[in-house]
């Protein structure tokens, strides 16, 4: 069993995210400096990777599985305001309020995923309504509830130190959660066999169910999951900088999309890995903070996104292709 | 008499305001097949798919061994000992061989909630039943599907239906987009399964193929039984035509003949 071969290695879902990691350090270390390596420049991308790698996660395997999440841009504010508007403004025990947060993801992810079992409405449109009108309920209800569309929080000093302290100074706790959250997806994923189902069920649906797969529960419970998942991150960062605003989780949408096609995974679903998405994460955190180490203007880092992601699609279509080519040598 | 392994009794189906299928009735034995034929449209598919559990019909009844049975999916039918090759799809191109071999049914080894997919046990069996079906191309479990030609992916779908099915195999038009060695492979397959004591439900609409292996045959006419019969009991033309819905094949071939015969001699202008 030669399973470290290179062309093994290529021939893997995340081989492409991989190369364009190795690229973009590369050109920040030419252009930039080293600094964006030492710990207080980690810092900077780890803690943008990591708010950003917990929804991409979900998000990736939703897309693995042939669907899509975009309501996350709205859930990911309404997990902070829930948890502020409950522990801070009512002052309820913040245990209280984290519950909310999660129980607000749960009950979205709920709707999403039934209204896309049900309807067959591509998902696409199912989460974009959901979206607007989380956005909706969150402005009219905080406008109602405290009459402003910010709100304080103080979380007690054990809530803190779990969700929200700064590790030495500079780095998120959330990255710890990040990940022992990757270690949970690498598990279901790749080792236990769920996993087969999510491919299973993103190659082709209908075959999917025939050969006995849940795939109803199963897509109920993908929605769930990155509801969920985005409210977590909400309430972590209500809990980090002690106050919540109703707006601020749009760009969350797009770059998580882009971490995860990035990180190999086809859009059209069937295929990709979680390591791969951990790199795809990784590259575009980096992307977007090491810009700062650089002499460029900050407006460049679009431009490198725009081209990376182009580039990572036609890199892994290449090694997809070279995937299914692939024929054992005669021994 | 002997109990047929399946039995459908007065089946109807209808999608809201379609019937596709009016009061099937159907026995299936051990050890025989039994071919179901029909025009396009007649309604074979969706009435192998209530056998199989993806449909449930609107009325009437399935029986197993004489009992009664009500299957809430295709793993239900899947667990009684159904198991069908669906006439598209059933196979993942992006997956390797081994793990869509076992999809639904994945090997484990480890315990509790530490069990892990048996990657190699799942790659050594999958490429162990292809190969007793004669591909032995196939020998590397981690081979994507999407790499395989149409043949090979049909044979693959078939062995892992054999594999697993302990009874009854469901064959919907498996010997369509084959060539005619893979064809004749596949009906040496079904005449294997049925030597292993299977009951075999195989559709076609090759007149060939059906008289090859058929011992028993249902011609479904717009979603109804209109013959049932054994071998022998029937000619090739009369099951030709009703193959094509009723109609009389030898006078509908008579006049393409005039026809084209009449094309080639055009009347002196
Ligand atoms: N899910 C469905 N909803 C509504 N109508 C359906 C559905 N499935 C099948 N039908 C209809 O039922 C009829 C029978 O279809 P079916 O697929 O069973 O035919 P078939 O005999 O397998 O044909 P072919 O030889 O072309 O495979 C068709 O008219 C089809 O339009
Ligand atoms: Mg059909």
């Amino acid at each position: 069993m030669n399973n470290l071969s290179f062309g093994n290695l290529l021939r893997r879902p995340e081989a492409g995210a991989f190369l364009g990691l190795i690229a973009v350090l590369v050109f920040f270390v030419i252009f930039g400096s080293t600094k964006f390596l030492e710990p207080a420049g980690a810092a900077s991308w780890l803690n943008v990777a990591a708010n950003l790698g917990i929804v991409a996660l979900p998000i990736g395997l939703l897309m693995i599985a042939g669907e899509l999440d975009i309501s996350i841009g709205a859930m990911i504010p309404a997990g902070s305001m829930m948890v502020a508007v409950l522990s801070g403004h009512y002052d309820l025990p913040i245990w209280v309020g984290m519950l909310g947060s999660l129980f607000l993801g749960l009950g979205v992810g709920l709707i999403n995923g039934i209204l896309v079992v049900r309807t067959a409405v591509p998902s696409l449109i199912v989460t974009l309504g959901t979206l607007f009108a989380v956005q909706g309920l969150l402005l009219g209800f905080s406008v109602l509830v405290t009459g402003t569309t910010s709100v304080a929080l103080t979380a007690d000093p054990l809530a803190k130190f779990i969700f929200g302290q700064f590790v030495g100074g500079s780095f998120q706790v959330i990255i710890l959660w990040w990940f022992a959250i990757i270690a949970l997806f690498i598990f279901f994923v790749h080792y236990s066999p769920y996993g087969n189902w999510i491919f299973a069920m993103g190659g082709d649906k209908v075959s999917a169910r025939n050969a006995g797969i849940p795939t109803t529960r199963l897509t109920i419970i993908l929605f769930v999951l990155s509801a969920t998942s985005a409210s977590f991150v909400g309430m972590c960062q209500a809990i980090l900088f002690n106050s919540a605003q109703v707006s601020g989780g749009m760009t969350f949408i797009f770059n998580s999309i882009i971490s995860v096609v990035v990180g190999g995974v086809l859009l059209t679903g069937g295929f990709g890995s979680v390591i791969g998405i951990f790199f795809g994460t990784i590259t575009f955190a980096i992307v977007n903070q090491g810009i700062y180490f650089t002499t460029f203007d900050r407006n460049w880092s679009s431009l490198i996104i725009g081209i990376m992601l182009l580039l990572a699609v036609l890199m892994n279509n290449t090694f997809r292709n070279m995937a299914l080519a692939y024929r054992p040598k005669k021994k | 008499m002997i109990t047929p392994i399946l039995e459908l009794r007065n089946v109807d189906k209808s999608f809201g305001p379609i019937d596709v299928l009016h009061d099937i009735s159907l026995k299936v034995h051990a050890g025989e097949v039994l071919c179901l034929l029909g025009d396009n449209g007649a309604g074979k598919s969706t009435l192998i798919k209530t056998m199989a559990g993806v449909f449930k019909p609107s009325s009437g009844e399935l029986l197993m061994d004489g009992k009664p049975v009500e299957f809430r999916g295709p793993r239900d039918a899947q667990e009684a000992g159904i198991s069908t090759v669906h006439q598209f799809g059933g196979t993942f191109p992006l997956m390797s061989i081994g793990r869509s071999f076992f999809i639904g049914v994945e090997p484990t080894k480890g315990f509790g909630p530490f069990k892990v997919y048996d990657r190699k046990k799942a790659n050594e069996i999958a490429v162990k039943a292809v190969q007793e079906f004669g591909i032995t191309r196939i020998d590397d479990g981690d081979r994507l599907i999407g790499g395989l030609s149409g043949g090979e992916r049909q044979s693959l779908a078939i062995a892992r239906a054999v594999h697993f099915g302990a009874r009854v195999l469901i064959l919907d038009e498996p010997t369509a987009a084959l060539g005619v060695k893979e064809a004749a492979h596949v009906l040496r397959i079904v005449l294997e399964a049925r030597r292993r004591g299977l009951a075999v439900i195989f559709i076609t609409h090759q007149v060939t193929h059906a008289m090859t292996v058929g011992d028993h045959f249902a011609v479904l006419i717009r979603g109804a039984v209109a013959a049932d019969f054994r071998k022998g009991e029937r000619s090739r033309e009369e099951i030709t035509d009703l193959m094509a819905g009723g109609e009389a094949m030898a006078e509908l071939e008579a006049e393409i003949e005039g026809h084209l015969a009449a094309q080639h001699n055009p009347p002196a202008a």
